[in-house]
């Protein structure tokens, strides 16, 4: 994976970015999204398969709580009070996976690994293989009961980290979801946020016309969640959700984007959920993520 | 070794000394948790959460949710023993037990309460006769299954000690002790503990079956039929050795679990004789839906009784 967007070709530091000031913060984590949205493109490339369209949409949440927010480096992955970042929507592991590399977790080069024969990038995260990887997702409504886990844990020792789930809207579908919700609600896990990648597609169609979900932000509300709806393409948007008041509730942050986002031709289009990209689109992707 | 021991009759309810030991280990090691859906009472942790209040972690009647959050809790180092009724525990949460906590690796006691016919007249929809197929067809996941109070708390510390995935039966159903005086432990992981040395036919049983496979032995051993009954409180991983030892010591093996025929010992059993050293063997379970009844009395009606055992195993002698 060679292709970089950094200014004057010079990676970021981007470690430091956690310390930056909000504004500036949030102009650095567009430039890290739209890198780690190079990497998407070229990962499913190179695979010829993968997620695209979802990976596009969380990219934005994503970056903005692993670089923005959460204490997440390879130098505490196995520190026990490290903050958790748990990617419930798992089919969308090549997201996490460019995030965990430009962090530093792993070289950005074994992204070329993803989904080949015998590679520890599997089509769905696997913590045992790759360092960072908080979870085995991949069927869908796992997450947040193990958010909820964390989040307790955190409380019962003390230690009090923060866990960020990111689910996506479709997944909203599995009851396990709402068992968790109620949990953590009744336990004031103040020190959880669910953020809901709302994008409005599912694998066949509209969310709304398959099982709808609206109106979403209600519901989490009349669970007993804080909740924020915003822009999650947004990094200043995201960056002022996950730090807000929580007022001693878990948090749910609804975060409405565009399915494919950054591609003209994927966005919003439900075709886009796992088809591939033939390599003249590929290039002008990376065009338009130029 | 004894020709065969006699089974005493004072029996006892395995939950009673799960919980003893729970509070025990949890008392020792800050680690042990203990999450449970709504299952306090029917998994006998009044006493555990009085003793620890925070360590209690009741997720509400939520099965799926109750296993992924115990992924969660092993995730940041803690031990949990997740506690429900075999059932639901093994049915409601089947992915995230395969998922959460076999595929990932993680140190979680998976306590299938009141397992088998437990629950009797309560009907099918509460036997957890299913569960033993269920979870030997997952991979990276130990399958116990205790026969009395002695080994279930024996296995307790192993599971501990182990730091494996584990599903682990908790029987309701009383039963007597069949511990033997003289062994070290209770339970040896993945090892058949092996009562009497009779070369006619083996007795293979597993849980409530250990005792009624104890008093066949000795109805047999009355008409002159040596028997040797092998106590399989390790499922999965399966003791092959002492399997087929006992195959090629003997005419025949008779299997008896409460549990359905499909997956469970027998098969483990079956698969093992087929591959090693093919011999003849009667297979005794749950062969349906149950009608309406005690445990006790379900258990007569499939033929897992002493004297059920002893007919098949004349029969194969014969």
């Amino acid at each position: 994976m060679t292709i970089s967007v950094w200014p004057d070709n010079k990676p970021l530091d981007v470690a430091a970015i956690r310390d930056l000031p909000e504004g500036e913060r949030a102009e650095q984590l567009k430039l890290v999204a739209k890198q780690v949205r190079r990497l998407i493109v070229q990962m499913i490339d190179t695979a010829r398969a993968g997620h695209i369209g979802g990976d596009l949409s969380v990219t934005d949440a994503l970056v903005t709580a692993a670089f923005g927010v959460l204490n997440i480096s390879p130098e505490t992955a196995d520190d026990p009070g490290r903050d958790r970042l748990i990617l419930s929507k798992g089919h969308c592991a090549a997201a996490l996976y460019s995030v965990l590399a430009l962090r530093g977790f792993f070289p950005v080069d074994d992204l070329e690994t993803f989904m080949k024969p015998l590679s520890k990038l599997n089509g769905h995260p696997n913590r045992l293989k790759v360092k960072g990887v908080e979870a085995n997702t991949g069927p869908l409504g796992h997450g947040l009961p193990i958010g909820v886990g964390s989040a307790v844990a955190s409380k019962l020792s003390g230690k009090n980290w923060q866990t960020f789930v990111f689910t996506g809207d479709g997944e909203l579908q599995e009851g396990s979801n709402w068992e968790a919700a109620m949990t953590a609600a009744h336990r004031k896990l103040d020190n959880l946020v669910v953020i809901v990648d709302r994008n409005r597609l599912q694998q066949g169609a509209r969310t709304e016309d398959t099982a709808s979900l609206d109106p979403l932000p209600e519901k989490w509300a009349s669970f007993g969640w804080e909740v924020a709806e915003i822009d999650g393409n947004d990094t200043a948007a995201l960056l002022k959700a996950f730090t807000q008041n929580r007022n001693g509730k878990p948090l749910a942050v609804i975060a409405n984007t565009l399915k494919g986002k950054g591609v003209s031709f994927i966005e919003d289009r439900v075709e886009w959920h796992h088809k591939v990209p033939s390599k003249e689109q590929v290039e002008l992707a990376l065009k338009e993520l130029a | 070794m004894n020709a065969h021991s006699s089974v005493s009759n004072e029996t006892f309810d395995c939950r009673v000394a799960f919980s003893e030991k729970l509070i025990a280990l949890a008392e020792a090691d800050p680690r042990i948790v203990a999450v449970c859906n709504d299952s306090v009472g029917s998994s006998n942790l009044n006493a555990f959460r009085d003793r620890f209040p925070d360590r209690l972690i009741n997720v509400g009647i939520a099965e799926q949710n109750m296993v992924g959050v115990a992924a969660g809790l092993a995730n940041a180092g803690f031990i949990p023993f997740v506690c429900a009724a075999g059932p639901f525990l093994s049915g409601r949460a089947t992915e995230q037990v395969k998922a959460d906590v076999a595929y990932s690796n993680y140190g979680i006691v998976l306590c299938a309460m009141s397992p088998g016919m437990a629950y009797g007249e309560l009907g099918p929809t509460h036997h957890s006769i299913e569960d033993l197929s269920w979870m030997r067809a997952i991979d990276n996941l130990d399958v116990l299954v205790p026969a009395d109070p002695e080994q279930t708390k024996a296995a307790m510390d192993w599971a501990v000690a182990s730091g494996r995935p584990i599903y682990m039966r908790v029987g309701r159903h009383k039963v007597p002790s069949v511990t033997p005086a003289d062994r070290e432990t209770a339970f040896t992981f993945g090892k058949i503990d092996v009562t009497g040395d009779g070369n006619d036919v083996a007795l293979v049983a597993t849980g409530t079956l250990v005792s009624r496979a104890i008093e066949a032995q000795a109805i047999l051993a009355a008409e002159g039929i040596l028997a040797r009954v092998l106590n399989v409180s390790t499922i999965k991983p399966l003791d092959a050795e002492t399997i087929i030892k006992a195959a090629k010591e003997t005419k025949g093996l008779v299997v008896a679990e409460e549990g359905v025929l499909e997956g469970g010992l027998g098969a483990a059993v079956s698969m093992t004789l087929s591959e090693n050293h093919p011999a003849k063997a009667k297979f005794l379970g749950v062969t349906s839906f149950a009608p309406t009844g005690s445990n006790d009395f379900l258990l007569e009606h499939f033929g897992l009784t002493a004297k059920g055992i002893a007919d098949a195993a004349r029969k194969l002698v014969g």
